[in-house]
């Protein structure tokens, strides 16, 4: 079942173009990734489907209803960047407040426990970290019980163990059937959570597949380092079509190729009753299909 | 109803929390009147002002001042920090509305004022003798046009500072000709008439005009009601005019 459906959106800040023509489609209780360097229109997108920004073109439905809907808020929980609460307001106090704007909140306790703010309930939000302010954000996202949770940049700012335990915390909303649409430019992240990503560059979708999907489309040489236990031959190695290049440093051969390569060096190696020690592959990430997707890496 | 009451509370909550802001809202005009009625001499009848007491015109003043606190002085730097702070852009993304927090901050506000007028009349009334006003519905009209028309131009403020610290600089920068129009160092029964007829056209000039004259007994002249009335017009429609949620 799609839950959200964008058709040809478009989006002008006066003269700048920020989304040229964006289209995809969510399904319900997958985690959608929403990837692209800076600047490349995945937050008006997302502000777009969430009902902030009115698009100048393009249909968007989510859950069927248009995204000005405003019964539809009862439905998207959505953490924004850039969006703060009152200086003194405590965590405890803003939990509260929020889960009383919602027909069905959630347990708050719970939230704050699987959050890591439980100890932090009576902090005021200017005493938090940024991570804490981070997860304080998620938090009122997912307050309301939503269908559909929108997250932009959710664990920028924070340290590795929190990220980490944010994107456990992700994995069990998904599993309590929530549909997810993440935006990021973790590339672990991405690969770690989503089922499929959208890359958005200059306001376009340039690839939408799944992130194993994306890595495989790579046209890109794969590398193949080992020590062998005998001399090797170079033409052996070269005789084999997915072979390209075959360097030697030191006691170390080193295979260049395309295609099942690692099948193609181990049967040569195996014919000749050699054996490959230390063996290393060099395989393509998700970093590098975006580098060539967009001509940039994400951390830039 | 029940958002709007919780949405009130926590606002008046977090005004609490800022004691400075508090203390001038709630409690300093109710001070100055007591300050101003300890010197004798202002609770002498005096020939220049028509054989009024000079604390007799400055609980007016301390009600106008109430207003210039809360409307001019918080209310700029509030909103606009909450705006700067994207409360408001996060509050879009909710079941409720950025307007209803608007709505119940300035539920919040009134309340503020009407509790700081309160205080200033009640400690005029049984410590100085300050006669209440006889004609009660005058009092509450000027009380409600120099509230309106202030609160216009704090929100105009607002919408058109760029962050809480620019609102809060603003508001200090026209909170003091405001306050002296409305006569808090000189009353304008003693200003010379050129800027009594100045102060005639200010929004907190004519509005301490209108509750000195409510306090005596007679409605708004027509005069500090249209005055006021045009402020509400003009900076309520400019207002919503250049209001930005984000």
């Amino acid at each position: 079942m799609t839950v959200i459906e964008v058709r040809n959106l478009r989006k002008a800040y006066g003269d700048t173009l920020a989304v040229r023509d964006v289209s995809f489609t969510v399904e319900a209780g997958e985690i959608f990734g929403i990837l692209g360097p800076n600047g490349a229109g995945k937050t008006t997108t997302v502000e777009s489907i969430s009902g902030l920004r009115h698009p100048d073109g393009g249909t968007i439905r989510v859950l069927g209803r248009d995204p000005g809907d405003r019964t539809l808020r009862d439905d998207v929980g959505v953490q924004l960047q850039e969006s703060g609460l009152p200086d003194k307001l405590t965590v405890q106090e803003a939990l509260e407040l929020y889960a009383s704007f919602y027909p069905n909140p959630a347990d708050w306790r719970a939230l704050t426990r699987e959050l890591g703010l439980g100890d932090k309930l009576k902090t005021p939000y200017a005493k938090l970290s940024g991570g804490q302010k981070q997860r304080l954000s998620i938090a009122l996202a997912l307050i309301g019980s939503p269908k559909i949770a929108i997250l932009d940049e959710l664990t920028t700012g924070l340290d590795p163990q929190a990220r980490r335990d944010t994107w456990d915390l992700i994995e069990g909303v998904r599993a309590s059937g929530v549909t997810i649409v993440l935006v990021t430019h973790f590339m672990e992240e991405a690969e770690r959570l989503c089922d499929r990503l959208a890359v958005i560059d200059h306001g376009q979708v340039v690839a939408l597949d799944t992130p194993a999907g994306l890595i495989a489309g790579l046209d890109t040489e794969q590398r193949i380092r080992f020590r062998p236990s005998a001399p090797v031959d170079d033409a052996l190695l070269l005789a084999r079509p997915e072979v390209r290049e075959v360097h030697r440093h030191g006691s170390q051969i080193e295979v260049v190729g395309t295609g099942n390569l690692l099948h193609a060096v181990t049967s040569v190696l195996a014919v000749n009753e050699i054996i490959a020690a230390d063996l290393r592959i060099e395989q393509a990430s998700l970093d590098d299909a975006f580098v060539q997707l967009t001509g940039r890496s994400a951390k830039e | 109803m029940r958002v709007f009451a919780k949405l009130t509370l926590t606002e008046l909550k977090l005004f609490l929390r800022e004691p400075i802001s508090a203390f001038f809202v709630l409690l300093f005009p109710a001070l100055l009147v007591v300050i101003l009625g300890s010197i004798p001499s202002f609770r002498e009848p005096s020939d220049d002002l028509g054989g009024a007491r000079v604390i007799d015109l400055y609980v007016g003043i301390a009600v106008a001042l109430t207003l210039a606190m809360v409307a001019i002085q918080v209310t700029p730097a509030v909103l606009a920090t909450y705006r700067e702070r994207g409360v408001l852009r996060r509050l879009a993304t909710t079941p409720v509305s950025p307007l209803k927090l608007l709505s119940a901050q300035l539920a919040m506000f009134g309340l503020a004022a009407i509790v700081s007028t309160a205080l200033v009349l009640a400690v005029g009334r049984l410590a100085f003798d300050v006669r209440l006003a006889d004609n009660f519905a005058a009092f509450v009209l000027a009380f409600l046009l120099t509230a309106a028309g202030t609160l216009a131009i704090g929100i105009f403020v607002a919408a058109v500072v760029p962050s809480g610290k620019a609102g809060n600089s603003v508001g200090t920068i026209l909170f003091f000709p405001l306050m002296f129009f409305a006569g808090l160092w000189t009353p304008r029964e003693v200003m010379p008439e050129v800027l009594q007829k100045i102060a005639d056209f200010t929004p907190l000039g004519a509005g301490e005009r209108a509750l000195n004259e409510a306090m005596t007994g007679s409605w708004p002249s027509l005069l500090s009601a249209t005055v006021l009335v045009g402020y509400v017009a003009v900076f309520g429609f400019l207002a919503v005019r250049s209001f930005r949620w984000s």
